[in-house]
């Protein structure tokens, strides 16, 4: 156990660097980049919070994580204890300690950011996690008496998953129905086994199962059974809709078509969810990156994942072709960093215009255009405009498109009575995340567009919270 | 998992199962699909559900064994199982009375068709039936497609059964003939519903065709299954699988279907020189009986364990 020091003493303390597999090394393989902090390290920095009295991390964190509080946990050698209290708001502290934006929340409202570098509050997340987990001793919280009422949630993300546990909690028999084969969401099938590793995703939802949720895999709600039958024909009493921002977008240009063109879901599914990055015990194919040119278009989180996976599939080149400067980026710092040392290369105020292919089908180059920034618009962002005469071919085998995602709609085009907004999102009341149709909510990106794993964990447990007093008087 | 409880060859690479799958088999329409995954270690594939029984919960597929999976596939029995399987997936079948219907099927292509033609036949329509393949033995479902037609032609390239010649030749004699036919319906090989398409487009007669792209999740979240259509981007999982053939793109369609073929043909190496290990992943359910009516139920539901 450390001894509390003097706040001059603590801001003395450097920020505890994160381990990494070193960049040359991990860009041939798929093994997690982010070691882990050792315990001296985790102990060092969990000694730089300052423990403030009204602490500005808290505000920042979307869910509330109580921080300072596992923080000095963690400072009195208390890890199981650390975890139980950030499991008061969060369930999945090992995903979240891995895949949130910090520096846009926590640890970008955290005071020591002002002079020094801010506390790093994500590493320490997972540090506790990871040691629970190693423990095998993640605490299953009681569970109320049944209720006997029946929940169907729809969709296995972090909102339908978050929004399960709560409500079994409370005594109410929980489904989840997922389209896929597996459970997780993006958790599993987009976010690469480098940056969250599926094991993590896996033991999760064990806990869960030990919670007596029921777990039904290759149910397409909308196609299986409709929402309308889940009340009247399966005997649910409420369904929340977790379905996501699935729908991938194109870019539209000639030369889509061609062989080694993928949208980011599709190359990301191949991947993960497939694993076809282990081509000798696993069949789904992929486009073979060995020695090949390739390139993602966008710069988010996404494109990230798809460009850094290509690389571990052995690309010779990595491009990153995006319209705006790498300012403009929303990627995760961290990520585009990683990117940059495993030797990503970054074509940033350039876009595709034309994708132009061989005579077997394939493509074999990218016409781009070059790109100013103009004036901030509205949302404060730069536009940018392509710049005359400025086009040129790169040499491309296989381009993966990150410009973004929409809302599947399955579920809401065979629930008519569900209201959408005019890009077909479920329109749901912010504080009862209640549809248009009774008993029936929706949460996460299907209600937002597409956002953070911890944005839609928050609005899957605001969901429990208003499914369950529904449940218990039956007003809508 | 999936129990299949019955399965039996229809030629030589052709087999038929019935698969229990009560939630689909009580939705599904004529024209949707499923996506199986025969392991853990398995690729999803899309296949047509040629016919289902909602009184004993089962799906009948028809696989032609082409490549490794649907080969691996192929060498099941009842009493295996399927680790997953999900639908009913594309938009059914627009049926209509349109008149007289004309269903082509070349090859495997006659059971995808086969659905849709028993729904035509039901809403009215008067259904022409043009059964077509390289020799007599790969004829399939000759029966069934007899006893839901109103005229049926077969056809193989040898003269082995049949007439003599290609589906095509067949329906251009009818339309030259006079035939008055309002709408026709051709699902087999992309070069033989091109080769339909070809023949009705100058006479404007509307033409479907169910298009084969590869598929991954078949739920409109990858985009893989694209197709162009009329000139723009349709994903055959979602809009399809049926669409118009005299605006496909069969040439793109074409391209888009041999991307992995390497691939493909080490995999299907590989599984030839070795089946053993692919089959030890395949899970097994005992049942009670070969027909699942016929005893207590296996004990399986969708998406859950097998504990038979
Ligand atoms: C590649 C990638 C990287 C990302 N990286 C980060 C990151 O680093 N940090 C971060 O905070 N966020 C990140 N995000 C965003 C984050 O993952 C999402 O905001 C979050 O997962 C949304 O959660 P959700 O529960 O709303 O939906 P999802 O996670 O999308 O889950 C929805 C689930 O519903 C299923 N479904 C859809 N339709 C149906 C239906 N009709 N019936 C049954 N099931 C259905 C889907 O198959 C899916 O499993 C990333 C996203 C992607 C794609
Ligand atoms: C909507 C739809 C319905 C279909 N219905 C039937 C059916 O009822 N019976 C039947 O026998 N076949 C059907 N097919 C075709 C079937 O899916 C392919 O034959 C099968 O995927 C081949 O897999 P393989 O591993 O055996 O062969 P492979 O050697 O992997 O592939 C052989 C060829 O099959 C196609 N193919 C490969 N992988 C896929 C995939 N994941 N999705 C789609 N096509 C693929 C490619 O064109 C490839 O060149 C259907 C396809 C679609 C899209
Ligand atoms: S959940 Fe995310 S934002 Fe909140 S404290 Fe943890 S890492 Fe920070
Ligand atoms: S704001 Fe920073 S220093 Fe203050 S309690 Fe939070 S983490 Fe600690
Ligand atoms: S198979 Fe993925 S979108 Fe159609």
């Amino acid at each position: 156990m450390a001894e509390p020091l003097k706040p001059k003493e603590r801001v003395k303390i450097p920020r505890q660097a994160m381990p990494e597999q070193p960049a040359l090394a991990r860009a041939h393989n798929f093994q997690e980049v982010n070691l882990g902090l050792q315990v001296v390290a985790a102990e060092h920095e969990a000694q730089r919070c300052l423990t403030c009295s009204d602490p500005k991390c808290v505000q920042g964190c979307p869910v509330g994580v109580k921080i300072r509080d596992f923080v000095e946990l963690v400072l009195s050698g208390d890890y199981l204890q650390a975890a139980a209290k950030i499991r008061e708001d969060n369930i999945l502290p090992a995903v979240t300690g891995r895949v949130c934006p910090q520096e846009n929340q926590c640890e970008g409202a955290c005071v020591l950011g002002n002079r020094f570098s801010p506390l790093a509050i994500g590493n320490l997340e997972r540090f506790v996690a990871d040691y629970e987990r190693a423990t095998g001793q993640v605490g299953l919280p009681t569970l109320a008496p049944p209720t006997g009422k029946k929940v169907a949630i729809v969709g296995s993300g972090p909102a339908g998953l978050s929004c399960a546990g709560d409500l079994a909690i409370q005594g109410h028999k929980v489904t989840v129905f997922e389209a896929l084969h597996e459970i997780g969401g993006v958790l599993l099938y987009g976010i690469p086994e480098f940056r969250l590793p599926k094991d993590i995703v896996r033991q999760e939802v064990d806990n869960m199962r030990k919670l007596g949720i029921d777990f039904q895999t290759n149910v397409v709600i909308g196609k299986t059974v409709t929402v309308d039958e889940l009340f009247d024909e399966e005997g649910f009493h409420a369904v929340f809709v977790a379905t996501g921002a699935g729908l991938p977008r194109f870019l539209n240009l000639p030369g889509e078509h061609l062989g080694g063109v993928y949208s980011a879901n599709e190359f990301l599914t191949r991947v993960n969810l497939m694993k076809a990055y282990d081509p000798s015990h696993y069949d789904e194919p992929i486009y073979d990156c060995r020695g090949r040119n390739v390139a993602v278009v966008g710069g988010g989180n996404t494109a990230m994942d798809a460009i850094r996976s290509a690389l571990r599939l052995g690309a010779k080149n990595a491009y990153v072709i995006y319209r705006r400067g790498e300012e403009e980026m929303p990627a995760r710092r961290e990520e585009l960093h990683h990117a940059q040392d495993e030797g990503v290369q970054f074509l940033t105020l350039h876009n595709p215009i034309e994708f132009l292919g061989d005579a077997r089908g394939y493509l074999r180059a990218v016409r781009l255009t070059r790109m100013a920034l103009g004036e901030p618009d509205a949302s404060g962002r730069r536009s940018s405009a392509p710049v005359p005469d400025s086009e040129f071919e790169l040499p491309l085998d296989v381009v993966i498109i990150a410009v973004g995602t929409g809302a599947n709609p399955l579920v809401q085009s065979t629930t008519p009575d569900l209201r959408l907004n005019k890009w077909g999102y479920i329109i749901a009341d912010e504080e009862s995340l209640r549809t248009s149709k009774r008993g029936v909510f929706a949460g996460g990106d299907i209600v937002s567009g597409s956002a953070t794993v911890i944005l839609a964990m928050g609005a899957g447990r605001k969901a429990a919270r208003s499914i369950h007093q529904f449940l218990c008087d039956g007003a809508w | 998992m999936f129990p299949i409880v019955q399965a039996r060859f229809l030629s030589p690479d052709v087999k038929q199962f019935r698969i229990e799958a009560p939630r689909i088999a009580r939705k599904r329409k004529a024209g949707q699909f499923v996506i199986v995954r025969l392991h853990e270690y398995g690729e999803r594939i899309p296949l047509t559900i040629s016919d289902s029984d909602e009184s004993d919960g089962t799906i009948t597929l028809v696989v032609q064994g082409i490549g490794k999976t649907t080969r691996l596939m192929n060498q099941l029995e009842a009493g295996d199982a399927v680790l997953d399987l999900v639908g009913p997936l594309g938009e059914p079948s627009h049926v209509d009375r349109f008149g007289t219907v004309v269903v082509i099927g070349g090859g495997v292509g006659t059971a995808i068709a086969y659905p849709t033609a028993v729904a035509m036949k039901q809403a009215g329509n008067r259904v022409i039936s043009i059964l077509g393949a390289r020799t007599a033995e790969l004829l399939i479902l000759e029966q069934e497609v007899r006893a839901t037609s109103d005229e049926l032609h077969l056809l193989t390239d040898d003269g082995s059964r049949g007439e003599r010649g290609f589906v095509t030749q067949k329906l251009q004699e009818l339309l030259d003939g006079g035939t008055e036919v309002n709408l026709v319906l051709a699902i087999g090989p992309v070069p033989m519903m091109k080769a339909v398409a070809d023949v009705t487009r100058p006479r404007a007669i509307k033409t479907i065709v169910s298009l084969n792209p590869i598929m991954v999740d078949g739920t409109g979240m990858c985009g893989g299954c694209r197709v162009q259509v009329g000139g723009a981007s349709k994903f055959a999982c979602v809009d399809g699988p049926e669409f118009d053939a005299h605006a496909v793109d069969f040439q793109i369609l074409m391209q888009r279907n041999s991307l992995y073929k390497e691939q493909e043909r080490a995999a299907l190496a590989r599984f030839e020189a070795d089946p053993t290990p692919d089959r030890e992943h395949v899970a097994h359910c005992h049942l009670e009986q070969q027909h699942p009516a016929a005893g207590p139920r296996a004990g399986v539901r969708e998406g859950g364990e097998c504990r038979g």
